[in-house]
């Protein structure tokens, strides 16, 4: 029998879930090996009987927080797909918006409007409740994570096949850097660029450099070390400010925790 | 049927979350809403600090399927903020992965999103197997649009090679080739899906409202990329600085929603009807006879028409996307550095995204880092229109014979056909409290 697949999404872009619909020469194929269940932004059909779930977006609010402990009691293996949902990705960045814009004390839990509701919504800004943007882990137990912003197609299509031929799949464990250099590129630091590439997991094929844009580290890091001996470099041979090093890291990974010396 | 209520949870099909509320008792409507349980994202709060130039590459993530036209926009407002003008390769290059984003918005609405309601199954999945051709010509035009995205910015998906001040890629001559030639063959499965759209019955819906988009009036030019702000009752051009005055966001008394009025009416269309409606003569000639096949007229007050309307604007994008190729080839392209703020203030970036007219607006403090930001976003803007067109509905429904299920799926059509992206619009948070 084929398996059960679905796809749900939480508090993101929904950009993973679309991305599986840009496997436009494998989509068909992909029908024939699998079969999808239930996937709301592509069908109406829904079926709770399901082998693999695939999910996107960040938990964000008590409703995210609900809805990831049903997927996870009925998938029989839970899958995080894209930055929020591996991460907590793009939507952590709230987690940073003090009255003077530094770090501000977690705010889930302590029934406070924080300030950066009020900005958006003013008044009316206790109506919104939210919480603290976490990765799914931080909820219930997930089986494999598929990070990146969004996820990358060619991964996802390697892990289904793994899935589907019994393999244990992995994701790679060195930087962006190693394929970066096997692609050619320019390092990004001799042009004075600071780029995350050094401390990041590798597996994106290093896109961005390739289009010229520095590593964004949407990938999350690759170990503490990386990050350690990264801190060593930009401090000793580069000259930038904590707080630019800071806001670089936070862009993705700021639910990742590593000491920057 | 005196006393009917439906309830949606969860809108299939449609980008994002969104539950449709109708409840009728003795025969008058006692709620009818299109509410939007998606959770708020923060984003134009927790854009404040951040630096400048990475605004574009921030508010991308606030949607997959319309990244591009949030990076375009973005990238806009910064410049007009930083006083930074972009060269013309730069522009010609974003307006040619503006185009693939609308093309790949477009066929991905009419294939996968609307098709389905129109064949009278549940998603495209099925289709794989009674039409399969259909499925592959679907997939085919989406391919080609989302490759034009990559060969441009990098991928579709949140673009890489778009930046303030210029691209960091500049892409080589021989995929532009590529492209173009499989732009030329497109040509043939367009006129298939105009054939294919010319035999569905679209429903009957006709409601005086206001539509509004971008118009180009110096170049002439179909709207996408550049244009000041017009509309069917008032086409006097409004400049982005001055967005306020045609887009108000006003507060209605009975629900958390915060809706967007213009100062002529109450409830405004955004989008490819729209733009439609406001621009069908700046169409290719090839676009605007696609139109006359499929009966679209302007001014055309069918929401369910804009369907039509995204299929004559893929017409006239893959016809743009042809002259830009080649105008770019002629030229010649070369890398350019990314230009750099000569001043700081208020900017306002507009752009036409699939789903219509999309505002950015920051503020840049003296250290070039984002003081302040204002997204209004068009599935915003088209939600009061969306229960509008809906209270027009229910009473035709209510006396048309039709079982709930069908009441429910024409609804639910209703609001597949202004293709709303939710997850972009939760600025605009509609949830009903009773519950």
């Amino acid at each position: 029998m084929k398996p059960r697949i679905a796809i749900f999404s939480l508090t993101g872009c929904e950009g993973c879930s679309l991305a599986i619909l840009e496997l436009e020469d494998q989509l068909l194929d992909l029908l024939g090996a699998v079969e999808i269940v239930n996937f709301r932004e592509g069908m109406t059909e829904k079926d709770w009987n399901i082998d693999i779930g695939f999910v996107d977006g960040a938990v964000s609010t008590s409703e995210d927080e609900k809805e990831v402990r049903h997927f996870r009691d009925k998938c029989r293996i839970l899958v995080a797909i894209g930055s929020c949902a591996a991460l907590g990705g793009i939507n952590t960045l709230k987690h940073y918006q003090g009255a003077a814009g530094e770090a501000e004390p977690p705010v889930a839990g302590n029934g406070d409007v924080a300030e950066y509701r009020r900005y958006v919504y003013g008044e009316r800004a206790e109506w919104f409740p939210t919480t603290k943007a976490r990765p799914i882990s931080d909820v219930v137990k997930v089986d494999y994570a598929l990070p990146g912003c969004p996820m990358v197609k060619e991964e996802f299509l390697s892990f289904v096949t793994s899935l589907l031929a019994g393999r244990t799949f992995t994701l790679p464990d060195f930087a962006v850097c190693v394929e970066c250099k096997k692609r050619g590129n320019l390092c990004l630091y001799e042009k004075g660029i600071i780029c995350l590439g050094p401390v990041t997991r590798a597996g994106c094929n290093a896109i961005c450099p390739t289009f010229g844009s520095k590593c964004e580290g949407c990938r999350g890091i690759v170990s503490k070390e990386a990050v350690a001996a990264a801190g060593v470099n930009l401090r000793e041979q580069y000259n930038v400010s904590l707080k630019d090093v800071l806001d670089d890291f936070r862009l993705f990974g700021a639910w990742q925790e590593a000491d920057l010396p | 049927m005196k006393n009917v209520t439906i309830d949606v949870k969860h809108v299939t099909r449609v980008e994002g979350h969104g539950n449709i509320r109708v409840r009728v008792s003795d025969g008058e409507i006692t709620q009818l809403q299109l509410a939007i349980v998606e959770s708020p994202r923060f984003f134009e709060a927790f854009l404040r600090g951040r630096r400048y130039y990475e605004a574009p590459h921030i508010t991308c993530r606030i949607c997959g399927i319309c990244s591009v036209g949030h990076t375009t926009a973005s990238v806009k407002a910064i410049e007009a903020a930083c006083g930074i003008v972009p060269s013309e390769q730069t522009v010609l290059l974003r307006k040619l992965i503006l185009y693939g984003e609308e093309l790949q918005s477009h066929f991905l609405h009419l294939y996968f999103l609307a098709v389905p309601d129109f064949v009278g199954v549940g998603s495209v999945i099925p289709l794989a197997k009674t039409h399969p051709d259909v499925v592959r010509r679907a997939l085919r035009m989406k391919k080609l649009a989302n490759d034009i995205c990559g060969v441009v910015g990098g991928r579709h998906i949140h673009p890489i090679a778009l930046h303030v001040g210029g691209m960091s890629h500049v892409p080589p001559d021989e995929e532009l080739i590529g492209l173009k030639r499989r732009l030329e063959d497109a040509r043939a499965d367009l006129r298939e899906t105009a054939k294919l759209f010319s035999t569905l019955k679209v429903p009957d819906l006709c409601r005086k409202t206001e539509y509004v988009s971008l118009k180009e009036t110096d170049n002439g030019e179909y709207a996408f990329y550049d244009g000041d702000i017009v509309s069917t009752l008032d086409p006097r051009p409004t400049k982005a600085a001055d967005y306020r005055k045609r887009i108000m966001e006003s507060i209605v008394e009975h629900s958390a929603a915060k809706h967007c009025r213009s100062p002529n009416s109450p409830t405004y269309a955004v989008g490819a009807l729209a733009r439609f409606n406001n621009n069908h003569s700046q169409l290719h000639p090839i676009a605007r006879q696609t139109a006359r096949d499929l009966g679209l007229e302007p001014i055309c007050e069918n929401p369910f028409h804009n369907n039509t309307a995204q299929l004559v604007e893929s017409v006239h994008c893959v016809e743009a996307s042809i002259e830009i190729i080649d105008e770019l080839l002629t030229r010649g392209m070369k890398v350019e550095p990314l230009m750099t703020p000569t001043r700081h203030g208020t900017g306002v970036g507009l752009a036409e995204v699939p789903r219509g007219l999309l505002v950015h607006e920051y503020t840049v403090d003296k250290d070039h880092r984002i003081e302040g930001a204002n997204l209004i976003i068009p599935t915003g803007q088209n939600l009061a229109n969306i229960e509008e067109d809906m209270r027009e509905m229910v009473p035709r429904l209510l006396t048309s014979g039709l079982g709930r299920e069908e009441m429910t799926l024409k609804l639910e059509m209703l609001v597949r056909a202004y293709d709303p992206c939710i997850s972009c619009a939760t600025h605009f948070l509609d949830v009903a409290w009773d519950e």
